[in-house]
């Protein structure tokens, strides 16, 4: 059964049609690369498959049914990082991080061990103002440490961060995906540390007329 | 050789997470959703960023102080006018500055992009919202409230009313966190949304302000003012049950 699929999923934006009766299907294990030049839908798709906007036409849905009828669980198997990070510069890097996974229904024992494992220890108590744009974005991305939602959603999780953070994270993939889970992430670099064979890609054409 | 140390250990730690989590067990390892931890959950973070960003708390409450006191100047210290128009001088001005700090209500929220997180959590957008409304309340509507006695003795008010001035304030500031709330999450996507806030709010505020001022006046002539206060009520009940509904569903249609 596939975790997540999509039907005839049309979008339009600012009149222009981005895509038109795109269909997938995604299963438990995947890793799906999401390509296509600036401007030519990725973002609108990830954010139609996540359900923060609604497709001009056709639906998604998740273990075969609709996502608006099973808002509740499919929100607590969803993990959706998007070009903003949802860090608040007024509290510290533990507290956001706290916060965002409690949000979503996850106990928080381990935000230490997260935070550590993510290249932020030492900067728990420091507010997320006071640290680097790569820092911020890695506040945010110490929740993929905490994984019990199958479905992650990650639209550009590689900006800002250094070789060695993109390399980890890529390890991190592959290694939800062997567990069953499934990743659909858009980035504009090759993935270096995952096999090619385990990537399957998905390129969004940009009509220039 | 640092650099190698460190990458093994990330690969080590790496491994670690993989043995202890399986997937699929959400259910075991997820908190009870339950209405009351979510509700304290978002009051807590707004207070403590409103801690922590004083501007939130002190700017609405100056506006407030500083209109007020202004009316006295430019009128003149006579007490028998000021004390005809103090009413409408502290309800408007209470008005004014509650619509000045709405616009950080979900603004920001908006801007760093923890509004999008908020609406795709598992627990229901109402809830979410009902407790960045309270929050909003303490942080602007409760300050105006403890101030407003010391400003109405600056306006000679009518001693019978300040019983009736509190009253109206503590049954009247939350309808205008309620409304205001919906007109910030029609225009949050907007750029500028400033203008059409005011637009779509103020109406919104005018039976309030009417039912308000009109109870203080009656309290002044030693008449009973309780039809007044049960509109008031009537507006804080009506607002409270249906405004975070439709808060949750302007915030769909405005990230969308």
């Amino acid at each position: 059964m596939p975790l997540i699929s999509a039907v005839n999923l049309t979008c339009i934006r600012e009149e222009r049609l981005l895509f038109d009766e795109l269909s997938l299907e995604i299963y438990p294990g995947d890793i799906i690369q999401i390509e296509g030049p600036n401007g030519s839908g990725k973002t609108s798709l990830l954010r139609i498959l996540s359900g923060l906007s609604q497709p001009y036409d056709g639906h998604i849905l998740y273990k075969n049914e609709k996502i608006s009828s099973c808002r509740e669980e499919f929100h607590q198997n969803l993990l959706y990082f998007g070009h903003l990070s949802g860090v608040k510069d007024e509290m510290t890097a533990e507290e956001n991080l706290d916060f965002n996974l409690a949000l979503h229904g996850n106990k928080n024992e381990e935000s230490l061990t997260y935070l550590a494992k993510i290249n932020l220890a030492g900067f728990e108590e420091s507010l997320a103002s006071h640290l680097s744009a790569g820092q911020h974005r890695r506040i945010a991305l110490a929740r993929l440490y905490h994984n019990n939602a199958p479905i992650w959603i990650l639209d550009e999780p590689f900006t800002a961060i250094d070789k060695q953070g993109v390399s980890g994270l890529e390890q991190l993939f592959s290694a939800h995906a062997q567990r069953g889970g499934c990743v659909i992430l858009t980035t504009h670099q090759d993935l270096i540390s995952i096999k090619p064979e385990q990537v399957k890609k998905i390129t969004l054409d940009y009509d220039y007329l | 050789m640092t650099l190698k140390a460190q990458s093994t250990q990330e690969t080590e730690n790496l491994t670690a997470t993989i043995d202890n989590s399986m997937i699929g067990d959400t259910a075991q390892s997820s908190q009870q959703l339950s209405y009351r931890h979510a509700f304290m959950l978002v009051l807590k973070r707004d207070l403590t960023i409103a801690m922590r960003h004083k501007d939130d708390i002190i700017n609405p409450l100056l506006f407030f102080v500083i209109v007020v006191t202004l009316f006295p100047l430019g009128i003149g210290p006579e007490a028998q006018t000021l004390s005809r128009i103090a009413p409408g001088i502290i309800w408007v001005a209470a008005l004014l500055a509650t619509l000045l700090s709405l616009d950080r209500l979900f603004k920001s929220d908006h801007l760093d992009g923890s509004l999008e997180q908020m609406l795709l959590s598992p627990h229901p957008i109402f809830i979410l919202v009902l407790a960045k409304i309270f929050a909003h309340w303490l942080i602007t509507g409760l300050p105006l409230i403890l101030i407003a006695p010391l400003l109405a003795v600056l306006l000679h008010l009518n001693e019978q009313s300040y019983t009736a001035l509190l009253l109206t304030l503590l049954l009247g500031t939350p309808v205008l966190s309620l409304l205001g709330a919906v007109g910030v999450a029609l225009t949050v996507g907007i750029k500028k949304g400033g203008v059409l806030l005011s637009l779509l709010v103020l109406p919104l505020y005018i039976p309030v302000l009417i039912f308000a001022t009109s109870a203080i006046d009656t309290a002044a002539l030693g008449l009973p003012y309780s039809g007044q206060l049960a509109i008031i009520a009537a507006l804080f009940f009506g607002s409270l049950t249906l405004a975070p509904f439709a808060v949750g569903a302007a915030l769909k249609v405005s990230t969308n």
